[in-house]
C-alpha cells in the first residue's frame, strides 16, 4: 500500500494526541506502556513515510488539505527537510519515553501526556502548510515543555520554566505580527505560495526583523540564548533531550523555511548581523563551557556553539553551506540528545550533575565510556561521526561567503574539541577519587537499547551521509535557487576554471573523468 | 411604523420585562423559592433567546420607535452572548448563595432586569434609549453588587460602583448632552450626518465625555480603578455575571456609538480608543502581578481583555468590529470558566477561598479542576492551542489590515507581560506543594458547565470558527 493514499501525516499527528489522552486517564505502568507503544507506531509511520517519499517526486508530498478551522486550514505536506526532521523527532521520542521509563515515579500519567503532545506539535510544526496553523504548533509547544520543567525539573525549576515560557513567547509575538501582514500582502496563508511570493524589498528588512527575533531565541542565538542553559539545566533527562534534539531545530527550520526563501533580499542584507551574532556565539559560548563545573550546562552551551554553525551555513546562500547546516541540526539533534541521555544515566545514579563528583568512570563503567567517547567524539566533529560531515559542509559553504568567519567559526570545532575532551577526561579517566562514582554498575540493558540506536544512527549519518543528504539535495537547491538574486559575492577570490583546482570541487571528479575520457 | 411592528421588534425585551415583573410577584409571595424563579428566569432567557435567533437567522434589519430602538443583527449577535452568560450566571449561583445565606427570588429577577437593559442597550440606536438601557442595567448591577447584605465586603462593594457609577453616569450624560446641543440631535444617525464635515470644540468635548462614561462602564484603563473592588467584594456569581454579560453589553454599545454616531471622525476618537486600549491591556497587565486575591486577578485579567477588544476598534473596520464579536464570545466563555473554577474552591468546612495560597498544589488534589483553571488560564494569556488566541488573532489581525502596525506590535508584547501572571496561576496550581485546604468538589452543575466551557477553550473551540466567523461578519456588516 503507497503511503500517498492515506493521511499519513494526520494519522502521525493524532496518535500520540489520544495517546496523551489515554495516558491521562491511565495508572503509571499503564502509561509508560502506552506511551511507549503510540511512540513506536508513530517511529513505524515515519520509517513508511521515509521509505514512501520519492526525492525525484514533486516538491511536496502526502499533501493534505481540509477546511475545517475557517481561515486556519488544515494543511499538511512535507518535503525532504520537513522529512528529515520529522524523522529525528519521532526517532528521539521513543528514546525519551524509556529514558523516563524509571526516573519519573511522581504523575507518570500527566508526564507522558506531556511528552506525546510535545511529539504531535513537533511533528505538527515540520508538516504544516499553512502560515496560521504552524503558528499554532510552534507556540503550543511552550505550554508542554514548561509543564515538563515546572513539574519534574530539578531544584531551581521554577525560574528556567518561567524563562524559557516567556523569552520564546516575546520572541514569537511579533513574528505573529509579521505573519499577518504577510497574509494580507499575498492574500493567503499557504506556505507554498508565500514561498514564491517576492514581497517589496522595504518590508522585507521588518519582517525578516520580526521572525528573526522568534527563530533567534528558538535557536538560540548569542544573546538570546540564556534561557537555554536554564532549561536545559533544570528539565528532566528527557526533556533536555527533546529541547535539545527538536525544539531548537525549529529555529533553523524556521530560518530555511521562512527567513531565507521569503525575504532573500533582506537576508543578504542582515548577513553581517548573523555571521556577526554566530562568531561571538562560538567563541564565547565554547570559552563558557569550558569553566563548567555542571555537565547539563557544559552541554547547553556547546549547544549554542553548534548552533551557531548551523546559523553560518543556513546564510551562506549556497547548497554546501545549507546541505551542511540542516546535517549539522540532525547531527546535533542525535548527539546533544545522546549527551543527555549519558548525564542522566550517572545522574540517575547519583544525583548530581557536578563533574568533579565523578573520575575514571571508564574502569567501572567500560560500556558507558565507550559510548560516551563515540558522542563526545561526534560533538567534537571526529571525521567517521555525523558532527563532521555537517560542520565540514557548512564551513565549506560559508568560506565562499565570508573568510573571516569561516575561520572564527572554526575555532568552535577546536575549542569543541577542548571542553568535550576535557568533560571526558574528568569523568571517565583519572583516579576514581570518589567511592560513590567508583562503586556504579555499568550500564544496563534498557540503557543500553536507549544509546545504541542514535550511535548507530551518528556513525552511518557520519560514513554514509548520501542517505541523509538525498532527500533534502533538491528542496536544498530550490531554495538556493530562490534565493540567488539576493547571493552575496562572497571574500574568497574563486577561480571555478582554474583546471589544476578542478578535481577539490565538488562534482569535480566528475569533470575530471569527463576530462580524462575527452582526452583518450 | 405602526405600534405593532414595533412591538414585534422588541419581543426578546418584552419577554424579559414581563417575565421579571411576574417573577417579581412571586418572589413578593414565597421568598424562599429562590431555586424555582432561577429556573423560570433561566426559561424566560431562552424564550427570548428564541426570537432572537430567529431574528438573527431573517437577518432582520428594521428600526423600532421612531429610530430610538434597532433590531439587526449586531444587536442580536451581542443578545445571544448576554444571554447565555446571563443563564450561566443563574445556573452557577443557587449552592453559593445559599452559603452565604441570601438566596433569594430577587437575585434572579435583577438579573433578568439587568438583562432587560443590556438589550435595549445593544438595539439603542438614540442617545436617550442608550441612556435607559444603561441605568436600568446599572441599577440592578449596583443592587447585585451588594447582594450578600451580611458581607461587609460585598456592601462596600454595591456601594462603591453605585457612587463612582453614578459619576460616570453623569460623565456620559453631559457628553450626551454637549452632543445634542451641538448637533441637535439625540439619534446616532443624525449625530452621525452632523459629524461628518467641521467638527467643532464642544463637539470633540461631548465625543471625549461620552467615550469616557463608555470606558468606565466597560472598564478600560483609566477609568478602571472600581473593577478590582467591585470584583473582589461582590458575592462570586454576581462577579461572574459582571464580567460577562454587562461587558458584552457596554462594548457592543461603545460599537455602536463610535461606529453609528462618530463613524464620519475617525480622526477624532481614534487616538482615544487607541490609548485607551494601549493602556487598559498595560495597566491590566502589570496591576495584575502583584494581586493575592484570585477574584482580584480576574478583575485585571477583564481589563487586559477590553484593551484587545478595542483594538479591533481603533481598526474602525467592519473587520475589526466582527473580530471584536468574535473576541468577546471567547471572552465570556473565558472568563465564566475561570469564574465557574474559583467558585468550586471550598475548604472542608464550605468556606470559599479565593487567594494563590489557597490553591497551591490544587492539581494533586483536584487534577480536573486545576486542569480546567490551567486551560482557561493559558486561553486568556492567548497561547495556541487554545481557543483564546483566536480571538486575539482576529483583531491584530484586523488592526493590521488597518494599518495600526505599531499599535499591535505594542499591544501583542505587553500581552507577554500578561502571560507572566497567568501562568503564575498555572505554576502555583502544578508546581507548587499542595496546601490541601481545598475539599472535594460536589457540584454537578458547577462541574459541567466548567467542563462545558474547558471544551470551548480547549483546540476544539477551533471548529466552531466557521459558524462564528460567518455570524460575526453578518453583525458587523450591520453597522456599515
Amino acid at each position: 500500500m503507497n503511503a500517498g493514499s492515506i493521511p499519513i501525516l494526520s494519522i502521525m499527528l493524532a496518535v500520540p494526541m489520544l495517546a496523551a489522552i489515554a495516558c491521562l486517564f491511565a495508572r503509571a505502568e499503564m502509561a509508560r506502556i502506552v506511551a511507549l507503544t503510540a511512540t513506536l507506531f508513530n517511529l513505524a509511520l515515519g520509517l513508511w513515510l521515509w521509505v514512501s517519499y520519492d526525492p525525484a517526486g514533486q516538491q511536496w508530498q502526502f499533501t493534505e488539505s481540509a477546511s475545517l478551522f475557517g481561515p486556519i486550514g488544515w494543511k499538511l505536506g512535507i518535503d525532504g527537510i520537513s522529512l528529515t526532521l520529522i524523522m529525528l523527532s519521532v526517532f528521539l521520542m521513543p528514546i525519551c519515553i524509556g529514558a523516563s521509563w524509571r526516573s519519573i515515579t511522581t504523575r507518570v500519567g500527566e508526564y507522558m501526556a506531556a511528552f506525546l503532545l510535545m511529539e504531535t506539535l513537533m511533528i505538527g510544526v515540520f508538516a504544516a502548510q499553512d502560515l496560521m496553523l504552524f503558528y499554532i504548533f510552534f507556540e503550543a509547544g511552550l505550554i508542554p515543555m514548561y509543564l515538563i520543567i515546572g513539574i519534574w525539573g530539578g531544584a531551581e525549576r521554577i525560574y528556567a520554566s518561567y524563562k524559557f515560557f516567556l523569552y520564546t513567547l516575546l520572541g514569537s509575538v511579533v513574528m505573529l505580527i509579521a505573519m499577518l501582514w504577510m497574509i494580507q500582502f499575498a492574500g493567503t496563508a499557504d506556505i507554498p505560495i508565500l514561498l514564491n511570493t517576492d514581497f517589496p524589498v522595504d518590508a522585507q528588512k521588518w519582517l525578516w526583523l520580526a521572525f528573526f527575533a522568534s527563530f533567534a531565541v528558538k535557536m538560540p542565538m548569542w544573546p538570546v540564548h540564556t534561557w537555554l542553559p536554564d532549561a536545559h539545566v533544570q528539565a528532566p533527562t528527557a526533556g533536555s533531550v527533546i529541547l535539545a534534539g527538536v525544539l531548537l531545530k525549529m529555529g533553523g527550520y524556521g530560518f530555511l523555511r521562512f527567513s531565507l526563501p521569503m525575504f532573500p533580499e533582506a537576508s543578504a542584507n542582515f548577513i553581517p548581523l548573523v555571521f556577526g551574532l554566530s562568531m561571538v556565539a562560538v567563541v564565547y559560548t565554547s570559552l563558557v563551557a569550558l569553566v563548567q563545573n555542571d555537565m547539563k550546562k557544559l552541554i547547553a552551551y556547546s549547544s549554542v556553539a553548534h548552533m551557531a554553525i548551523v546559523t553560518v551555513g543556513l546564510f551562506t546562500f549556497n547548497q554546501q553551506g545549507i546541505e551542511g547546516a540542516i546535517i549539522v541540526m540532525l547531527s546535533h539533534g542525535l548527539v546533544s540528545g545522546a549527551l543527555f541521555l549519558c548525564v542522566g544515566v550517572i545522574y540517575d545514579r547519583l544525583h548530581t550533575r557536578e563533574i568533579n563528583r565523578y573520575g575514571g568512570l571508564s574502569i567501572n563503567m567500560p560500556k558507558y565510556a565507550l559510548l560516551f567517547m563515540l558522542f563526545t567524539m561526534a560533538s567534537v566533529g571526529l571525521p567517521g561521526t555525523s558532527g563532521f560531515v555537517g560542520e565540514f559542509l557548512s564551513l565549506a559553504g560559508a568560506y565562499k561567503v565570508s573568510t573571516w568567519a569561516t575561520l572564527i567559526t572554526t575555532t568552535g570545532i577546536i575549542l569543541g574539541a577542548g571542553y568535550m575532551l576535557y568533560l571526558y577526561r574528568r569523568i571517565a579517566f583519572g583516579a576514581q577519587v570518589n567511592a560513590d562514582a567508583a562503586a556504579m554498575p555499568d550500564m544496563d540493558s534498557r540503557e543500553m537499547w536507549l544509546l545504541a540506536p542514535i550511535a548507530v544512527a551518528v556513525i552511518w549519518m557520519g560514513v554514509y551521509p548520501e542517505t541523509f543528504l538525498a532527500p533534502i539535495r533538491r528542496d536544498v537547491a530550490t531554495i538556493v535557487a530562490r534565493v540567488e538574486r539576493a547571493a552575496p559575492a562572497g571574500d574568497s577570490k574563486l577561480k571555478p576554471n582554474d583546471p589544476t583546482t578542478a578535481k577539490y570541487r565538488v562534482g569535480g571528479h566528475a569533470q575530471e573523468k569527463a576530462a580524462e575520457g575527452s582526452q583518450h | 411604523m405602526d405600534l405593532n411592528a414595533s412591538l414585534y421588534l422588541v419581543r426578546p425585551e418584552a419577554i424579559l420585562s414581563f417575565s421579571a415583573l411576574a417573577l417579581l410577584l412571586v418572589a413578593a409571595w414565597r421568598s424562599e423559592a429562590g431555586r424555582l424563579v432561577s429556573i423560570l428566569a433561566v426559561a424566560a432567557l431562552v424564550g427570548a433567546g428564541a426570537y432572537v435567533v430567529h431574528f438573527l437567522c431573517a437577518d432582520t434589519n428594521a428600526l423600532a420607535f421612531d429610530g430610538l430602538f434597532g433590531n439587526d443583527a449586531f444587536g442580536n449577535f451581542s443578545k445571544i452572548l448576554i444571554y447565555v452568560a446571563a443563564a450561566i450566571s443563574l445556573m452557577i449561583a443557587p449552592r453559593f448563595l445559599e452559603q452565604a445565606g441570601a438566596m433569594r427570588a430577587e437575585y434572579p429577577v435583577l438579573i433578568l432586569l439587568a438583562v432587560t437593559g443590556m438589550g435595549i442597550m445593544v438595539s439603542a440606536t438614540d442617545l436617550i434609549t442608550l441612556y435607559i438601557g444603561l441605568e436600568l442595567n446599572s441599577l440592578a448591577a449596583y443592587v447585585l453588587a451588594s447582594f450578600v447584605r451580611s458581607d461587609g465586603r460585598s456592601a462596600e462593594a454595591g456601594l462603591k460602583y453605585f457612587v463612582l457609577g453614578a459619576l460616570a453616569s453623569g460623565i456620559l450624560l453631559f457628553g450626551m448632552s454637549l452632543l445634542y446641543g451641538f448637533t441637535g440631535s439625540t439619534s446616532f444617525a443624525a449625530i452621525g450626518t452632523a459629524l461628518d464635515g467641521e467638527i467643532s470644540l464642544g463637539m470633540i468635548f461631548g465625543i471625549v465625555f461620552v467615550l469616557s462614561g463608555l470606558a468606565f462602564k466597560i472598564s478600560a484603563a483609566p477609568f478602571h480603578m472600581w473593577t478590582p473592588d467591585v470584583y473582589e467584594g461582590a458575592p462570586t456569581p454576581v462577579t461572574a455575571f459582571f464580567a460577562s454579560a454587562p461587558k458584552v453589553a457596554a462594548s457592543a454599545l461603545t460599537i455602536r456609538v463610535v461606529i453609528e454616531a462618530f463613524g464620519n471622525e475617525p480622526m477624532v476618537w481614534q487616538q482615544i480608543i487607541i490609548v485607551i486600549a494601549l493602556m487598559s491591556i498595560i495597566i491590566g497587565a502589570v496591576g495584575a502581578i502583584g494581586q493575592q486575591n484570585l477574584k482580584r486577578l480576574m478583575a485585571y485579567s477583564s481589563i487586559n481583555n477590553v484593551g484587545f477588544i478595542l483594538i479591533g476598534l481603533a481598526a474602525g473596520t467592519e473587520a475589526g468590529v466582527a473580530a471584536m464579536l468574535v473576541y468577546l464570545a471567547i471572552y465570556v466563555a473565558m472568563t465564566l470558566g475561570g469564574f465557574i473554577c474559583l467558585m468550586q474552591l471550598q475548604d472542608k468546612e464550605g468556606g470559599y477561598r479565593e487567594t494563590f495560597a489557597d490553591i497551591a498544589g490544587l492539581s494533586k488534589t483536584r487534577p480536573a479542576l486545576a486542569a480546567a483553571f490551567a486551560i482557561f488560564m493559558f486561553s486568556l494569556a492567548g497561547i495556541p492551542p487554545l481557543f483564546g488566541f483566536w480571538g486575539k488573532l482576529v483583531v491584530f489581525n484586523a488592526a493590521v489590515a488597518a494599518g495600526l502596525l505599531p499599535l499591535a506590535v505594542i499591544g501583542i508584547a505587553a500581552s507577554v507581560i500578561g502571560a507572566f501572571y497567568y501562568l503564575k496561576v498555572v505554576k502555583v496550581m502544578y508546581f507548587d506543594e499542595p496546601a490541601d485546604v481545598i475539599a472535594a468538589g460536589n457540584d454537578k452543575v458547577l462541574a459541567w458547565t466548567g467542563g462545558i466551557l474547558a471544551a470551548v477553550n480547549s483546540p476544539l473551540g477551533y471548529f466552531t470558527i466557521p459558524v462564528l466567523g460567518v455570524v460575526t461578519a453578518q453583525a458587523a456588516k450591520a453597522l456599515f
